[in-house]
C-alpha cells in the first residue's frame, strides 16, 4: 500500500474549512476506542468529556478561566508560526511572566490603589516579553535554534519558579507550605459575574487580544510582513522586511502574551503564587494554534476546544474513574490529526493498494 | 582512585541513554527528516520497558518492548511527515505531546510499584582489575549496546553504500530521486530507526538509571539528545563526546546537590539545562562548523512527481 499526494492547482477551500472539524470528529472516534479498550462504555464517556461540562452555568465559568491562558498565548504564538519562527517555550514564557507580575503585591504588599492591576498585567507582560527576548537574540546573534532554547528555559523557568515560592517569596505565616502571600484585594484580577462563577477578566482580555491580532494581520503592512517573511524569506527580503526584526517581533510578541496569560491566571485564578501555576497550558497552546490554523480568531474557537478537554478529563475521572492522563492523550491525537487534515488542502491523496497499475 | 572509577560509572550511566536516543536522531536527521518527538518516543521507551519487565519479571523483555514502542511512535511521525508530507516541526512536537500523554496513561498502574533492575554484566577475574574492571567489564548491557552502536553507526554511514545514499538522501533528495533511489523508503527505516533506539533510551532509564516510573522520567534529556546532534554537527563521534560531557555535568550538579555549598538545588537541577543552550551558542556561532555540516534538505518535506 502506498500513499500518493497530487498536488492541487490552488489550495481547497472547501477542506481549509473542514479539516479542523475532520480532525475532531477523528479525535471522537479514536477517543471512543480508547475507552473501549479501558473498559469505559465509550458514548457515556464522551458524553462526560465534551457535552457535561457544557450543561451548567458555572462549569461554563470554569471553562472560560480554562479557555482564557490558552487562547492568550495560542494568539501569540499563530503570528510567531505564521512568520516561521519556533517558539515552543511559552510554557516558560508564561512563568516568567506570572513571576514578574507578582513582584509587586509580594514586594510592596502597602501598594494598593487603582494603579497596582494594571502595572502587575504591564510587569507579566514584559516578564514574558523578556523571556521571549533571549531565544530571539540567540537566534539573531549566534544562529541559534529557537526551538531548543526556547524548550531549555522552560525547564530553567520551572526551577526558578520553584526556588522563588520555597525559598525567598515563600509566605512567613504559611506554616512552611511552598506559596507567597495571598494577593490583596488590589491585586486580584476580578470576577465578570461573581453570582454566577468564578471566571475572571483574563477571558476578556484573551479575546480582545485576539481581535487586534487578527486586525494587524488582515489590515496592516506589519501582517503583510508576517505573513511573506513567513512563506518566503527571500521575498521578503527583496521587498526590504527585515527577517531580524521579524525574529525580536514574533518571540516579544508571543512572549508578552505569554507572559500576560500568566500574571492573569496567578492574579485571577489562582491569588498567590505557588510552586507550579500551569497545568501545561504554554504546551497545549500550541495545538490550539494550530487547530486554530494560525488564524487569532481560529485561536479563540480552538482554545475552548481545548480547555474542553481539561473540564472533560476532571468530570470523566470523578464520574467514571478514568484516569485524566487520558485528556493528554486527546490533546496529543488531536493535534496529530489537525496537522494530517491539513495534508488535504494543498494535496488530493490517494491510496494506491499493491498491484494497483500506477496512472 | 576506586572514587575516580564510581564516578566515572555515573558518568557512564546518565551519558549512556543521552547517547542511544542521539545517535538514532543522528541517523534520522542525516537522511533529511527532523523528528522533534525524540522526548516523547523516550518517555514511551521508559514506561511500556518498566511495564513489560514489571509484569513479566524479565527486564530483557522490557527492552524490547521498549524498543517496538518506540519504534511504532515514530512510525506515526514517519507516516504524517513522509507519506502525508505534514510540517516536521509541528508532527514532531505534537508526537512529543501524544506520547507524554500517553506514557502518563499507561504508567499510571505502575507509579511506585517495584522495578526490576537490569544487571550488570560481571566478567570474573577481568571486572575485579582495579582503575578499569568495572568500567571496561562490569557495566549494564545497554552501556555495550550504546558503544556498539556508536561504532556500528560510523560505520554504516561513512564506510557502506547504504550509508552514502542515505546521507545522500538528505543532503539532496531530489537528486536521489532522479538518480532512481526510493528517498521515502529511506526515510521510513532512517525514522523508525530513531524511533527504536530512542525508545532504547528509555528503557535505560527506567530498567537502569533509576529503576522504576515516576512520570516525565525523562525530563528533557531527548531534547537534550535533540541539542547534542546540532551539538556534534551530525558527526557520530562528537555526540560521544557530547553525551559524556552531559553525563558529567549531570552527575557534577547531583555531586554538588549533597555536599551542598549553600548553591540553591532549583539552580544546580538547572545547569544540564543551561549548559545545553551554552554549548549550542558556542557550536551555532561557528559557520564552519554548522552549515558546513548541516544535511542541506533537513526539515525539507518531500513529495515525489509521478
Amino acid at each position: 500500500m502506498r500513499i500518493e499526494l497530487i498536488k492541487r492547482p490552488q489550495h481547497s477551500v472547501l477542506f481549509s474549512a473542514l479539516s479542523p472539524f475532520i480532525a475532531l470528529l477523528l479525535t471522537l472516534v479514536a477517543g471512543a476506542i480508547i475507552f473501549t479498550a479501558l473498559g469505559k462504555p465509550p458514548l457515556a464517556a464522551l458524553y462526560t468529556y465534551f457535552v457535561e461540562p457544557l450543561t451548567e452555568v458555572w462549569q461554563l465559568h470554569e471553562l472560560a478561566i480554562k479557555a482564557a491562558p490558552l487562547i492568550m498565548i495560542a494568539v501569540g504564538l499563530s503570528v510567531c508560526y505564521r512568520s516561521n519562527n519556533w517558539n515552543i517555550g511559552a510554557e516558560g514564557q508564561f512563568i516568567m511572566g506570572g513571576i514578574a507580575g507578582s513582584l509587586i503585591p509580594i514586594l510592596l504588599p502597602g501598594f494598593q490603589n487603582f494603579l497596582t492591576l494594571p502595572l502587575m498585567l504591564l510587569f507579566g507582560f514584559a516578564g514574558g516579553a523578556a523571556m521571549g527576548a533571549v531565544p530571539a537574540f540567540l537566534k539573531t546573534r549566534f544562529n541559534t535554534n529557537e526551538i531548543l532554547t526556547s524548550l531549555m528555559l522552560v525547564y530553567v523557568a520551572q526551577l526558578f519558579l520553584d526556588w522563588l515560592a520555597r525559598g525567598v517569596f515563600r509566605d512567613p505565616a504559611g506554616n512552611n507550605f511552598p506559596g507567597s502571600i495571598r494577593f490583596p484585594p488590589a491585586a486580584r484580577l476580578g470576577e465578570i459575574a461573581p453570582s454566577q462563577g468564578s471566571a475572571h477578566y483574563g477571558i476578556v482580555f484573551a479575546v480582545v487580544a485576539a481581535v487586534l491580532v487578527w486586525l494587524m494581520m488582515r489590515y496592516t503592512i506589519k501582517g503583510f510582513e508576517i505573513r511573506v517573511l513567513g512563506e518566503s524569506p527571500r521575498a521578503g527580503r527583496f521587498a526590504g522586511f527585515s527577517s531580524r526584526k521579524m525574529v525580536y517581533f514574533a518571540f516579544l510578541l508571543s512572549g508578552g502574551l505569554a507572559g500576560l496569560a500568566g500574571i492573569c491566571e496567578v492574579s485571577g485564578a489562582i491569588g498567590q503564587l505557588r510552586e507550579t501555576i500551569s497545568p501545561g497550558y504554554g504546551f497545549t497552546a500550541i495545538i490550539v494554534a494550530f487547530l486554530g490554523r494560525l488564524n487569532p480568531l481560529g485561536a479563540v474557537a480552538a482554545g475552548f476546544v481545548l480547555a474542553l478537554t481539561y473540564l472533560g478529563g476532571e468530570g470523566a475521572q470523578m464520574a467514571l474513574g478514568i484516569s485524566d492522563k487520558v485528556a493528554r492523550v486527546f490533546q496529543g491525537l488531536l493535534l496529530f490529526f489537525v496537522l494530517g487534515c491539513d495534508t488535504l488542502i494543498r494535496y488530493q491523496v490517494r491510496v494506491v493498494w499493491r498491484g494497483k497499475v500506477k496512472a | 582512585m576506586e572514587i575516580a572509577q564510581n564516578i566515572l560509572l555515573t558518568i557512564a550511566t546518565a551519558a549512556t541513554p543521552l547517547l542511544i536516543a542521539a545517535m538514532g536522531e543522528l541517523v534520522v536527521e542525516r537522511s533529511g527528516v527532523l523528528n522533534l518527538g525524540v522526548e516523547g518516543m523516550m518517555v514511551i521507551g521508559a514506561v511500556c520497558g518498566f511495564a513489560a519487565a514489571a509484569l513479566t519479571g524479565s527486564p530483557w523483555i522490557g527492552i524490547l518492548a521498549a524498543i517496538i514502542a518506540g519504534a511504532l511512535l515514530s512510525l506515526l511521525f514517519a507516516v504524517l511527515t513522509l507519506s502525508l508530507a505534514t510540517n516536521q516541526v509541528a508532527t514532531g512536537l505534537s508526537l512529543t505531546l501524544l506520547g507524554i500523554g500517553l506514557s502518563g496513561m499507561i504508567g499510571e498502574g505502575f507509579v511506585g510499584s517495584p522495578g526490576v533492575r537490569l544487571a550488570n554484566i560481571h566478567i570474573p577475574g577481568l571486572a575485579d582489575i582495579p582503575l578499569v574492571g568495572r568500567l571496561l567489564f562490569g557495566q549494564d548491557p545497554i552501556f555495550y549496546m550504546s558503544i556498539a552502536l556508536t561504532a556500528g553507526v560510523m560505520w554504516f554511514l561513512f564506510r557502506t553504500r547504504t550509508g552514502l545514499t542515505l546521507r545522500s538522501v538528505g543532503d539532496n533528495h531530489k537528486s536521489a530521486h532522479a538518480l532512481g533511489i526510493s528517498v521515502l523508503g529511506y526515510r521510513y527505516a532512517a525514522v523508525l530507526f530513531g524511533g527504536a533506539c530512542a525508545g532504547l533510551a528509555g528503557a535505560h532509564l527506567s530498567l537502569v538509571y533509576t529503576p522504576q516510573w515516576v512520570e516525565n522520567m525523562t525530563a528533557g534529556r531527548g531534547w537534550i539528545a535533540l541539542a547534542l546532534v546540532v551539538f556534534a554537527s551530525w558527526r557520530p563521534w562528537r555526540v560521544l563526546g557530547g553525551a559524556y560531557l552531559f553525563g558529567a555535568v549531570t552527575i557534577g550538579q547531583l555531586h554538588a546537590q549533597a555536599l551542598g555549598f549553600g548553591i540553591p538545588s532549583q539552580l544546580l537541577s538547572s545547569l544540564p539545562y543551561l549548559a545545553t543552550i551554552v554549548v549550542l551558542v558556542i557550536i551555532s556561532g561557528n559557520r564552519r562548523l554548522t552549515v558546513m555540516n548541516t544535511p542541506a534538505s533537513l526539515g525539507q518535506p518531500f513529495v515525489p512527481d509521478r
